[in-house]
């Protein structure tokens, strides 16, 4: 094994992966890939990440994520590179519920929420399998454990890959590649801004990036960032659905 | 629309938050939008970053680092990021902010759009001593790079502008050596103003940072703890840990109250006495200890607080301070939170800088009935002796002690964003 962490990020300009990026950075020289969809975006977040790391390497790979020639490209490119030790699928889009009544919107939130990502994981475990060594991270969702009316669109995209994501560590159990399921609550980075103008609590991005990097490092199956949604979403679950739908949560 | 407040937490009124996140499209979000303020950390106390109603530009999300020139120091960022950001990010590189307030929590943009001051400032000036260069979008879509040596009239409005002349977007940092994150410190106990001034004259020279905790309820003839340090070669036999606390919910009535004013002092100053003498410590706990306790503004409950900043020069200075502090005795208040200290002889580089050469009194005071007419009387104090109160810090000073305390505002107008309004510009400017 290498000294040097090698970590691919895709979807590095979300503001959790970025902050992942920096805490990694912090820990000591590390070589990150950036893939990201969004070029401007993903060189300035690079530069910053350039400055805190001086001895790291950053390199920024350009991507179309619902494009399965990409997503078969950039697994391939960055594996080819040397052994990739972590993967983290970070991307998604938290769509309005209203707009998904619109099914083309639906469509695109249902494929660039599960579709990708879960193709993404695919694309690695191959290659990961194959070097019997690297670690999924998948950021999934506290909205992916039950189906609410307030996000039911998200909430079945991140849904797929906590099923996704169970199905390649039953498959990984044993081996040297492990798989890490992340679920954040709501947090506070731009795609929340609209939970944020509701006045609703946000926990901050750096405490759920130490959460997720902590959990990476320990390769846990499911980590929920912070700890305490464990217990919410335990208590959510099992609601009977007679309360659960009188409930405006 | 959602409630914000800033840091004394008076009010918590709707504003239309407006996330600025890429630095080259700030200009597209100002336009068409107006008038608005920009919003930081939210550290300043009063109504400086508060735009009630209307809409405020977060630059929170302006956090990248950009550029960093090892040889020379310079670094370059975006408005938004967190000093703390830069401090643990540099010192173990062997460079530092030369200047920080008592709070490293303030983003940049902030820090110079209030050209802070730290306990070092008869070291090393104001924070606008170290900037090299800044860039500012104005709400018409301009774009004006300055710094000292390039348009220094709008450098010289922007630093201490109190965010009025446009929106502070990035800036250069002039860092420098530092041998690393400790600090030679000492605890030296006082009694009296003479033992105060006696003790800032004796240490300017050799120690770097200088400031004074007082008693504020032992009156005119005040106790308290002269505090300096100087970077040390020299680390601790043990490593520092950040022990990060919060307080988790804002109590029902203010905990530093009139009933525990007294014994609170009297621990503090008992507790610290018994450190007295030289230590090596972190700088982090020594310089802001605040830090470590995550809204710690929640402490004075759900009225808030005001801070009452002053700087009177030199001549007049022990005088005033005296009797402010005799004013404050007899009005029974005040809090744990009183700060004495003496400012260099430089001149800041702003229009509009609070900094000037004298001793500066700062102090906490619980939002309860009675506290804004002792504000008064300490104000009659302060323009008595020539001197002036801090914008950052303020809340409710009147328009025309702004007026004389900064004789250099009509040249500052001319500079203004008419797109850019606080509460504050409203309060202090008129519009």
């Amino acid at each position: 094994m290498n000294a040097r962490t090698r970590i691919v990020v895709i979807g590095a300009t979300s503001g959790i992966a970025e902050q992942c990026c920096r805490l990694w950075l912090q820990r000591g020289p590390a070589d990150l890939v950036l893939v990201a969809r969004d070029a401007a975006k993903a060189e300035r977040i690079a530069t910053d990440l350039r400055v805190r790391g001086p001895g790291s390497t950053v390199e920024v790979m350009i991507a179309n994520f619902v494009d399965t020639a990409d997503i078969g490209r950039v697994a391939d490119a960055t594996t080819a590179a040397g052994p990739v030790d972590i993967v983290l699928i970070a991307h998604g889009v938290l769509t309005k519920q209203e707009l998904c009544a619109d099914i083309a919107a639906c469509r695109e939130s249902l494929e660039v929420n599960a579709v990708s990502p879960a193709l993404f994981a695919e694309a690695y475990a191959g290659h990961f399998a194959k070097a019997n060594h690297g670690t999924i991270a998948i950021i999934g969702s506290v909205a992916g454990d039950r189906g609410r009316r307030a996000n039911y669109t998200y909430g079945a995209a991140k849904g797929l890959l906590a099923r996704y994501a169970e199905g390649l560590e039953h498959r990984f159990a044993g081996s040297g590649v492990a798989v890490v399921l992340l679920k954040p609550g709501p947090t506070d980075t731009p795609m929340a801004a609209d939970h944020k103008a509701h006045g609703r609590r946000l926990a901050s991005v750096e405490d759920v990036a130490r959460t997720i990097v902590r959990g990476i490092d320990a390769r846990k199956a499911v980590v929920y960032a912070p700890p305490l949604w464990q217990l919410i979403m335990l208590i959510v679950r099992h609601l009977p659905r007679f309360v659960f739908n009188r409930l405006s949560i | 629309m959602r409630p914000v407040s800033s840091w004394g937490r008076l009010s918590a009124t709707p504003h239309d938050v407006v996330e600025l996140a890429d630095r080259d499209a700030v200009a597209m979000a100002l336009a068409g939008r107006t008038p608005g303020i920009a919003l930081g950390a939210g550290r300043s106390y009063g109504d400086e970053c508060l735009n009630p109603g209307g809409i405020l530009w977060s630059t929170r999300g302006l956090d990248r680092l950009i550029a960093f020139d090892e040889a020379r120091g310079i670094l370059r960022c975006e408005a938004g990021v967190v000093l703390r950001d830069i401090q643990r990010l540099m010192i173990p590189r062997g460079w530092s902010l030369p200047v920080v307030p008592g709070t490293q929590i303030a983003t940049v943009g902030g820090a110079i759009a209030n050209d802070v001051h730290g306990k070092n400032h008869h070291a090393a000036g104001t924070f606008g001593d170290h900037v090299p260069a800044l860039r500012l979008v104005r709400t018409d879509g301009e774009t004006i790079e300055c710094g000292p040596g390039l348009r220094p009239d709008w450098f010289a409005a922007t630093v201490g502008g109190l965010g009025l002349t446009g929106l502070i977007v990035e800036a250069e940092l002039q860092l420098r050596r530092t041998p690393g994150p400790w600090l030679e410190a000492e605890t030296l106990p006082f009694a009296g103003l003479d033992a105060f001034f006696r003790l800032s004259e004796e240490s300017a020279t050799d120690w770097e940072h200088t400031v004074s905790w007082i008693d504020c309820t032992s009156g005119a003839n005040v106790r308290g703890l002269f505090l300096r340090a100087r970077p040390s070669e020299r680390g601790a036999a043990r490593p520092w840990r950040e022990r990060q606390r919060v307080i988790p919910f804002t109590p029902p009535v203010s905990l530093v109250n009139r009933l525990t004013l007294r014994a609170l002092n009297t621990a503090y100053y008992e507790l610290n006495r018994r450190r007295a003498g030289p230590r090596i410590v972190h700088y982090e706990p020594f310089l802001y200890p605040l830090d470590a306790i995550g809204d710690w503004n929640r402490l004075y409950g759900p009225g808030g607080f005001y801070q009452y900043q002053c700087v009177v020069p030199p001549g007049p200075g022990p005088q005033a301070v005296r009797d402010m502090l005799a004013a404050i005795a007899e009005a029974r208040e005040g809090s744990i939170l009183a700060v004495l200290k003496t400012f260099g002889d430089r001149q800041p580089p702003g229009l509009l800088s609070f900094v000037q050469p004298g001793v500066t009194l700062a102090l906490d005071f619980q939002n309860r009935p009675g506290v804004l007419r002792l504000f008064e009387r300490l104000d009659a104090i302060v323009r008595a002796a020539g001197g002036r109160l801090y914008p950052a810090k303020d809340a409710r000073m009147p328009r025309e002690m702004f007026e004389t305390g900064y004789p250099r505002l009509p040249e500052f107008l001319p500079y203004r964003d008419p797109g850019m309004s606080s509460a504050m510009s409203r309060r202090l400017m008129g519009s």
